[in-house]
């Protein structure tokens, strides 16, 4: 019998920790307390509680973490919802990985990096920048970019200000939405503060957020004098199968679950806009 | 090698594959249309042209059982229930059919292959039946297929007095081993006049004529981008029946069923002409019928054809011509573009 990559693993949830009032970040390792499975930085998993339902998440733990794997999850529907009444010690099925990933062996190599992320869009960069971190031999400087409606709406905080700002060759850039009391960072949305800051048009961008924040980033950025192909990100769609065979995820003849979810924004150019 | 064997000893030929494997084929309803049947004896093969439903359905069924889960407290059973497939037959698919497993093929055995449909694939045996009385709707044609020299595993003719059998394929060639006490061994001569009278009749039907150059010649972002899709889908009534009478459809949905005692992991057909299709928590990324619609033809005949070397993903059985209750189909989107 073929395997089957249909029938998922079973993964246990070893710690939840609240990062944001709607978004809980999941510890997960197998039923033998080890990671389940290898993956690329950007790869996505299916995660499911049989009878509630089943969907794909990005994977923000980095794969140099050797022991367990991460999903910062926002609650927003129902299986979501199911996920953050959940108490640790509970088991949910897992399988995967699934998507292409982003490039960092290859064209991310030696390149000074240019992170943007809006809210939960975080979540998936969370991988990319923690294995920079662990290869930072590898890349040339990083410049993090992140925002949120408020300071309690920043996912990873606390990992952000211990380990982010303290990583040499880096540099933090957080801002809010609005003014907040204990907030004495920035305040103003992503896109004008990315073009406040400047950035080197060397850079390669990797930005993720929800679509009207990359949309007036992307440009702002070609503004700047930033070209597609130097910009990365990561696309979400409705998925069932994540194999590229249940036909609903696709961008024309592109599968976000197989072909992406990572896209250079020279290849989405040449994709429609139905996203 | 043709091998042939008179039709008043049809009845034997099914008794004996039956003997040793299931065999399905197209038999007439009490409602008038073709289906595929399990033979049992006194079971017809039907005279009609085709079955209301394809044959897909013996490889992707309309529902599949994927897999069980136990749920106690915090832990949960994966159960693996697959099982392995009997050896079957299905007998008296049309030319337009037997390509669409070639479509089907390239989707669900593609890496990862789905194990549910490779096994079936494994197990089943196509001996597919040349048309001689194609009917209007009919337009495999336009996408290359021969009606009068099927693929499948075996091809067979079915004339007044002889049904000639010729294998294509190794597993074909098995199942002429499997029935040889009945056949003997004939020329081709009256299956290439049978094939020239049909293939003249082929010429003549109403699509005969009809191109799909334009899909070849224009981008996929011209395409998607035309203003024709407004109107072709105007009518759409978004209700899906296009979807499973296509022989090529193979979009899915997964779902979960709590039987009291488990849950049972299932999927379905699905269509993305429904507005859930797409539908996420946050978002939707198809909001409009005429963008369900679009996707359904840039499907067929761009997105698939860009991805598998020209091939497109229709293969003109006509089902849909038939079966649509506002009279929209491939046909006629085809032509809106190469009206241009």
């Amino acid at each position: 019998m073929h395997n089957e990559t249909l029938i998922p693993k079973i993964g246990v949830v070893t710690d939840i920790r609240q990062d944001t009032p709607d978004v809980k970040t999941f510890r997960v390792v197998g039923t033998d307390g080890k990671k389940l499975f290898e993956h690329i930085p950007g790869q996505c998993a299916m995660v499911s509680m049989p009878g509630v339902g089943e969907g794909m998440f990005s994977i923000t733990s980095s794969p140099t973490n050797t022991e367990f794997m991460e999903f910062s999850i926002k609650k927003c529907g129902v299986l979501t919802s199911w996920l953050h009444s959940m108490d640790v010690g509970q088991q949910i099925t897992v399988r995967g990985p699934y998507g292409n990933g982003f490039p960092v062996e290859t064209t991310f190599k030696g390149k000074d990096l240019l992170f943007i992320a809006g809210g939960i869009g975080l979540a998936p960069l969370r991988s990319v920048i923690n294995y920079v971190r662990d290869k930072r031999e590898n890349y040339g400087s990083v410049q993090i970019v992140y925002g949120s409606r408020s300071k309690d709406d920043l996912v990873d905080y606390q990992e952000i200000l211990d380990e982010w700002m303290s990583c040499p060759d880096t540099e933090v850039n957080l801002t809010i939405d609005r003014e907040q009391e204990g907030w004495d960072g920035h305040v103003g949305f992503i896109p004008n503060y990315v073009k406040e800051l400047q950035p080197d048009t060397s850079k390669t961008v990797v930005m993720c957020g929800p679509p009207i924040m990359i949309k007036f980033t992307l440009a702002g950025l070609k503004e700047l004098g930033f070209v597609d192909t130097n910009v990365f990100t990561t696309m979400e769609l409705r998925m069932k199968c994540a194999i590229g065979k249940c036909g609903r995820c696709n961008i024309g003849n592109k599968y976000v679950c197989k072909d992406g979810p990572v896209f250079s924004f020279d290849q989405l150019s040449e994709l429609p806009n139905e996203y | 090698m043709m091998f042939r064997l008179p039709v008043n000893r049809l009845d034997d030929l099914f008794a004996a594959v039956s003997a040793v494997n299931s065999l399905y084929l197209p038999v007439d309803g009490n409602d008038g249309r073709a289906s595929y049947k399990k033979w049992v004896e006194g079971t017809k093969l039907s005279s009609k042209l085709n079955t209301v439903r394809s044959a897909k359905d013996f490889f992707f069924p309309q529902t599949t059982n994927l897999c069980d889960f136990n749920v106690k407290d915090k832990e949960i059973e994966v159960i693996d229930i697959r099982a392995d497939s009997e050896d079957f037959v299905v007998f008296g698919v049309r030319a337009c059919d037997a390509r669409s497993f070639t479509i089907l093929d390239k989707v669900f055995l593609a890496d990862p292959i789905d194990s549910y449909y490779a096994t079936k694939r494994e197990h089943g045996t196509i001996v597919t039946l040349a048309c001689t009385r194609p009917e209007e709707n009919c337009f495999c044609n336009v996408f290359g297929i021969d009606m009068t020299s099927p693929e499948g595993d075996a091809a067979c003719w079915l004339t007044d007095e002889y049904l000639y059998i010729n294998a294509n394929t190794g597993k074909g060639t098995a199942f002429i081993d499997s029935i040889k006490a009945l056949l003997e061994e004939c020329s081709d001569e009256d299956v290439k006049a049978q094939q020239t009278t049909v293939k003249e009749i082929a010429g003549k039907l109403p699509f005969a004529g009809v191109s799909t150059d334009y899909f070849k010649k224009n981008t996929l972002l011209d395409i998607f981008n035309s203003e024709k899709w407004e109107k072709l889908s105007e009518s759409c009534l978004a209700c899906g029946t296009c979807t499973f009478v296509c022989p090529t459809c193979q979009c899915y949905d997964i779902k979960d069923f709590n039987t009291g005692h488990g849950i049972k992991r299932y999927r379905t057909w699905d269509s993305c002409m429904y507005a859930d299709f797409t539908k996420m928590a946050a978002a939707n990324s198809r909001n409009t019928q005429m963008q369900r619609f679009r996707q359904r033809f840039m499907h067929k005949l761009v997105y698939f054809p860009d991805n598998n070397n020209g091939e497109f993903g229709c293969v003109g059985c006509g089902r849909c011509l038939s079966r649509c209750p506002i009279s929209m189909n491939i046909i006629k989107v085809i032509k809106a573009f190469e009206e241009e």
